[in-house]
């Protein structure tokens, strides 16, 4: 293995461990639920993403073949980050904020956590306005 | 060189475990416990990644693989559970 390859590997360690304690620092210093929602799904995941970078590099030069492995993760973790975000988001809203606090959504219904979309509340009222049904 | 930036990026996610641990013992609210779970499983496949590094093998994907995919599901299976009271409806 050459000397430039072993720094860069060892950069995107070090890298990745510094992103690594950041987003989980974040997650112990920042003020409130969703501004701590922040750190881990940024840094922490950029911080796996340069560990999977320099575990590809170091896999590539020492056995000389490209393994789609890390590709894979990344991929997977990039991919998942946002929603298991979103839903914490929706959880801390669910059990933390008031109907009335929170700001109007600007659409035509509201937001998803209280309000049924248009289709799902037209279907209900087809079902009560049907004569003989049972509600 | 590769040994010592191990050991350090080790250090750093060992730390970061350390802090999610903290979280969940004092968080105030359900939703930063579910977070700190989450962060926790992102910082253990860290260092499942590093390890392969250090042992030179590529045994270690698969179990990180696994173990995104649980830490996902179990994310969202615990927020469903909050939102709805129920997981499959």
């Amino acid at each position: 293995m050459s000397g430039i390859v072993e720094i860069l590997i060892s950069v995107f360690i070090v890298l990745g461990g510094v992103f690594g304690l950041v987003g989980s620092f974040g997650l112990v210093k920042l003020g409130n639920t969703i501004q701590r929602l922040h750190g881990p799904t940024k840094a922490t995941t950029l911080g796996i993403g340069c560990a999977l970078i320099a575990s590809m590099l170091y896999f590539f030069s020492s056995k000389g073949s490209v393994s789609f492995h890390e590709l894979l993760i990344t991929l997977f973790l990039f991919l998942t980050a946002p929603i298991s975000a979103n839903f914490i988001a929706k959880a801390y809203i669910v059990r933390n904020i008031e109907r009335h606090e929170l700001p109007a959504s600007g659409g035509e219904y509201g937001w998803s956590v209280y309000d049924d979309p248009p289709a799902l509340n037209q279907e209900k009222e087809n079902e009560g306005a049907r004569p003989g049904s049972i509600t | 060189m590769i040994a010592i930036a191990l050991m350090i990026a080790y250090a750093c996610f060992g730390l970061g475990l350390l802090f999610c641990l903290w979280r969940i013992a004092f968080g105030p609210t359900l939703s930063d416990r579910i977070l700190a779970l989450d962060t926790m499983v992102i910082n253990l496949i860290a260092l499942l990644v590093l390890y392969g590094i250090w042992k030179g093998t590529a045994v270690y994907f698969e179990a990180s693989m696994l173990i995104a995919m649980v830490g996902f599901v179990s994310t969202v299976a615990y927020c469903r559970f909050v939102l709805r009271g129920d997981i499959i409806e």
